[in-house]
């Protein structure tokens, strides 16, 4: 059996529907015989009528009716078409479900999927990653998994976590990235994963930026480096720890995030490092985003503005010299 | 109502004399239509009131050491001094907790209407309360267009106090009368003179109980002047003289006691006695407040979300 990331999504989804009575999908183009633009749905609707809702296309609504529902017992999902789309909710995410435990008492259970991150051919509005915005706020939790068996198992833990959680799924790896089987548990919430050790440098990246640091780390063993890969898991909560113990081991940090450059995931990963871990580094700490422009619709702009494995591998050869 | 407009008299008192920190926004000449908006709703049901329904909440059951302790800054208020002045709220009893950015809590409504719809629940409505100002935002409008493709039973009670802050109508929409949207919405629209309690106990109660009935969702536009600035920091200068000899300019109080008296259902003493004891309430619910501790930026624990074994170890 083998099963893309996109089927781990719908059957993490199938599973929730049928183990809880308060879980409902709303969103675009979810319901009916369609089953969502990715078809991250397919199916749901018939196999559990009245609970796989289409909405306008209204993201503030579809944000304030989950919310709504949630501080009433709910457990919606929410489905944003696009990643992008979600700036348009940013108001009830942010300012409704990201104050409310805060203010009330009373924690709101929602959890939004993002389809996140560039495609060939996607344009500026079809490819963002937001997930930096979403961890800059307070009183919500931001995860980006990179595979297919986190994307099962942290759906999952997304709908049974009490506060909002902004799940930030990967368009690229719905149908490249591909697992035997799924996984019964993970590992917890805000716990980062070591994807591959190493010795000489680590890299710390989250999502589908995974596979490309995977792959430099492949390609730099035949040039004698054993680089570490930390896979995040979550950016919000960030796991620090994991992150200072390999420094600790490879005493080189590059970070590697395909949202805009300004501030973000990695800038937050340095500054801690920075911080709490200046005497276990033997170079300054680098990082590598995407450009500081809107994502290109070309494929041959596409693939230069986001950090690729070339990129990757260039800023690791110069930080393994120093 | 004369609860409602003793207790916000000597808010705006206390706020004069230094006593409150922040802001105080009152809902003068807003009364009649807030009350109304409370008065029909059941236990079980919900309120999303916004700046100017103090009475609503009131008639709703908001219990007047809520204000008080939340205006005064207690640690034993409701929003524990993390919130303040109208943004407070109780969830977990169907008073909605308001945030500034106006439209939002309409489909928040809608949502917790879908909950008690999804449960099995019966016989519920939410009312959600807007001015026309909120009423012109994209929050606003998706927030009707979904109450309306899920059919809930919802009655939302849009106040025109003539001004969104300094404002006035002809610079916040173009349309020939606001009620008119509720046909474009899929809602079922009414009128009502918001000076006038009777026809704000007629109107709105009668759109609560259509919405309960399963009717379409209700939209009820009031016509008042605002008696008072947007918050008491604001003279409200750019009233003109001739907005305020409008019949909707009338104060709803005075013509609800008028009414009173003139229909002979109380003497002038029962009203006498009817404001002593609205003050006498009052002054016990500051008094009360007013000794509790405030909250200590070194006792808070800081942490915005529940699930404290996932909470960012950020210093």
């Amino acid at each position: 059996m083998s099963i893309t990331y996109l089927e781990a999504i719908r059957e993490a989804q199938a599973k929730l529907l049928r183990d809880d009575e308060r879980v409902f999908i709303y969103g675009q183009d979810v319901g009916g015989t369609f089953g969502g633009a990715f078809k991250a749905t397919k199916g749901l609707a018939k196999e559990f009528p009245g609970r796989v809702l289409n909405t306008p296309i209204s993201e503030d609504a579809m944000v304030g009716t989950a919310i709504g529902a949630a501080i009433n017992g709910m457990r919606p999902i929410v489905e944003m078409q696009f990643a992008d789309f979600s700036s348009t909710a940013l108001n009830q995410i942010l300012n409704n479900a990201g104050t409310h435990y805060w203010r009330t008492n009373v924690s709101v259970p929602i959890t939004v999927r993002l389809p996140s991150g560039g495609t060939k051919g996607s344009g500026p509005f079809h490819s963002q990653s937001m997930e930096s915005i979403y961890a800059h706020y307070p009183g919500l939790i931001v995860m980006t998994p990179a595979t297919v068996e986190d994307a099962y198992t942290m759906l999952i833990e997304a709908v049974a976590i009490d506060d909002p959680v902004v799940y930030c799924e990967h368009k690229y790896l719905y149908y490249h990235l591909k697992a035997d089987n799924l996984p019964v548990e993970g590992l917890p919430t805000g716990r980062a994963r070591i994807a591959r050790e190493g010795r000489d440098l680590t890299i710390v990246t989250y999502s589908a930026m995974l596979h490309e640091a995977l792959a430099v780390a492949e390609q730099l063993v035949n040039e004698g480096f054993e680089i570490e890969v930390v896979d995040l898991r979550s950016v919000k909560p960030l796991d620090t720890n994991t992150v200072l113990a390999s420094v600790a081991r490879t005493g080189r940090l590059l970070c590697v995030g395909e949202s805009f450059p300004w501030g973000g995931a990695t800038a937050e990963i340095i500054a801690r490092v920075s911080a709490e871990g200046f005497h276990l580094l033997d170079a300054a700490p680098q990082r590598l985003n995407a450009k500081d422009t809107p994502i290109p619709y070309h494929p041959n702009l596409w693939s230069a503005h986001r950090p690729n494995a070339k990129e990757i591998a260039r800023k690791a050869r110069a930080l393994l010299r120093e | 109502m004369l609860l409602t407009r003793t207790l916000e008299e000597k808010l705006v008192s206390l706020y004069r004399g230094g006593l409150i920190t922040g802001g105080v926004y009152i809902g003068k000449g807003q009364e009649a239509v807030s009350v109304a908006c409370g008065l029909f709703l059941q236990k079980g049901d919900i309120l999303a009131p916004l700046i100017r329904d103090q009475a609503g909440r009131s008639a709703f059951g908001e219990p007047l050491l809520d204000v008080t302790r939340t205006y005064l800054g207690s640690r034993q208020g409701p929003m524990r001094g993390r919130d303040g002045n109208i943004h407070r709220g109780r969830p977990r009893d169907n008073q909605l907790a308001m945030i500034s950015h106006l439209g939002a809590m309409v489909s928040v409504t809608v949502g917790a209407l879908m909950a008690k719809r999804f449960r099995g629940e019966k016989n519920f409505v939410g009312l959600s309360c807007i001015g026309e100002g909120g009423m012109q935002t994209g929050a606003f409008h998706e927030g009707m267009n979904i109450a309306a493709v899920e059919q809930v039973p919802l009655v939302v009670v849009a106040t025109n106090n003539h001004y969104a802050y300094s404002t006035p109508n002809d610079r916040e929409f173009a349309c020939h009368d606001l009620v008119d949207r509720a046909m474009g919405y899929g809602f079922e629209g009414y009128t009502v003179d918001g000076t006038d309690l009777t026809n704000c106990l007629d109107v709105i109660g009668g759109a609560v109980k259509r919405a309960r009935a399963g009717r379409p969702p209700q939209l009820v536009v009031a016509s008042i002047l605002r008696l008072s600035g947007h918050g008491e920091h604001d003279d409200a200068s750019y009233v003109t003289d001739e907005i305020k000899r409008e019949p909707f300019a009338r104060d709803c109080v005075k013509v609800a006691e008028q009414t009173i008296v003139d229909l002979n259902l109380a003497d002038a003493e029962t009203l006498a006695e009817w404001r002593r004891d609205a003050a006498a309430q009052v002054d016990q619910a500051i008094s009360t407040a007013q000794k509790e501790a405030a909250p200590e930026g070194d006792e808070e624990d800081w942490c915005a979300i529940s699930t404290r074994d996932i909470v960012d170890s950020l210093e």
